[in-house]
């Protein structure tokens, strides 16, 4: 397979979703009820992957104590509730889900 | 109104946290590129010309089980529909700015750059001159994927093992680090619990179909629990129609 013919198709696929809407931005008046859909995409679509990325491996369920993913979904959730502040978000999440990693890898 | 220079360097510097939450997937896309089979050229040029983190994880786990090309194009395409969603809620930012402009803001929406801006606008849903935030935020993401993904070809030929750590619990929390502080009435509440749910039973439809449906229905649920309250602003004269 010619690598280079690969990436000319996938650019244009990729490319031509995020284009059109933005291109056509002008040519269409958007209806108050899209506008007050569109307010609620990145709460959607950052959710789900949320959940499949940190519940999903390998194509199955985890719900175990042994997803460290878990304690760091939790971890990360309540920091976020309590300090409403990406960075820290960030910091404790990580943190618990690598302390949790080494505890189970050691059982 | 504040000016051009200075939106854009806030956006950039609004996106580190993200840039530091996705360093490690376009580490482990270059180790991963690399084990299965693309050339070093190629691994590069697939980061700088197609600039789609799933979609490019995808690809080069097809090349490795030996997909034919139209399989892996028509795949990269549902994969990265959702990036449609977020060209679509960027319309109404976007009228009157150049169509140069529009291409290069479309060439590098990612979900990195999307959620910083758009967290920006929820604070602040009047701003002017949105855009010079937006591609602060996407020229950031864009370096930074142009550079993890060559550490990531250099570090996969001396630790083979990189592409099986769990490197993408930084995305997890990053995410959850964005989408819980935009969370503040119960139709946004209830959108995000359907969209959780949604996308855990929906896990294993094929090409990550799931995704898109859970936000659609997560997108319905939000705005069916919001239309009172919608309602009830709209006669005040600030609807478009």
């Amino acid at each position: 397979m010619n690598e280079w013919v690969l990436i000319l198709g996938m650019m244009l696929v990729t490319f031509i979703p995020r284009f059109l809407p933005m291109a056509m931005a002008d040519r269409f008046r958007i209806p108050a009820i899209l506008r007050k859909a569109l307010e609620f995409v990145p709460i959607a679509v950052l959710t789900a992957i949320i959940a499949q990325a940190s519940l999903i491996h390998n194509g199955e369920f985890d719900l175990s104590f042994a997803n460290a993913y878990l304690y760091g979904l939790v971890a990360a959730f309540v920091t976020a509730l309590i300090t409403k502040h990406m960075f820290k978000t960030i910091v404790v999440g990580l943190v618990v889900y690598a302390i949790a990693f080494v505890i189970i890898s050691k059982i | 109104m504040q000016n051009k220079k200075t939106l854009f360097l806030l956006g950039l510097r609004d996106v580190i946290p993200l840039l530091i939450a996705a360093a490690p997937f376009g580490i482990v896309f270059g180790a991963l590129a690399q084990a299965n089979g693309l050339s070093v050229l190629a691994t590069m040029g697939m980061s700088a010309f197609v600039f789609a983190g799933s979609s490019q994880f995808v690809a080069v786990t097809l090349i490795g089980v030996g997909a034919a090309l139209p399989i892996i194009i028509v795949t990269v395409l549902i994969v990265n529909l959702r990036h449609m969603l977020y060209s679509i809620s960027l319309m109404p930012r976007v009228g009157g700015l150049s169509l140069g402009l529009r291409t290069i803001m479309s060439f590098w929406l990612t979900d990195e750059a999307y959620a910083t801006s758009s967290m920006k606008l929820q604070e602040n849903p009047k701003m002017v001159n949105f855009h010079w935030h937006y591609l602060g935020a996407a020229v950031g993401m864009y370096i930074n994927w142009q550079t993890c993904t060559g550490l990531g070809i250099l570090l996969g030929q001396q630790i083979p093992d990189l592409t099986k750590w769990g490197l993408d619990i930084a995305m997890v929390v990053a995410f959850v680090g964005i989408v819980v502080p935009m969370l503040k009435n119960r139709a946004q509440w209830a959108c995000a619990t359907a969209a959780f749910f949604c996308a855990l039973v929906t896990h294993d439809w094929p090409h990550q179909t799931g995704l898109l449906f859970s936000s659609l229905l997560a997108i319905t649920v939000g705005v069916l629990l919001s239309k009172k309250t919608y309602l009830s602003t709209a006669p005040s004269g600030d609807a478009d129609e």
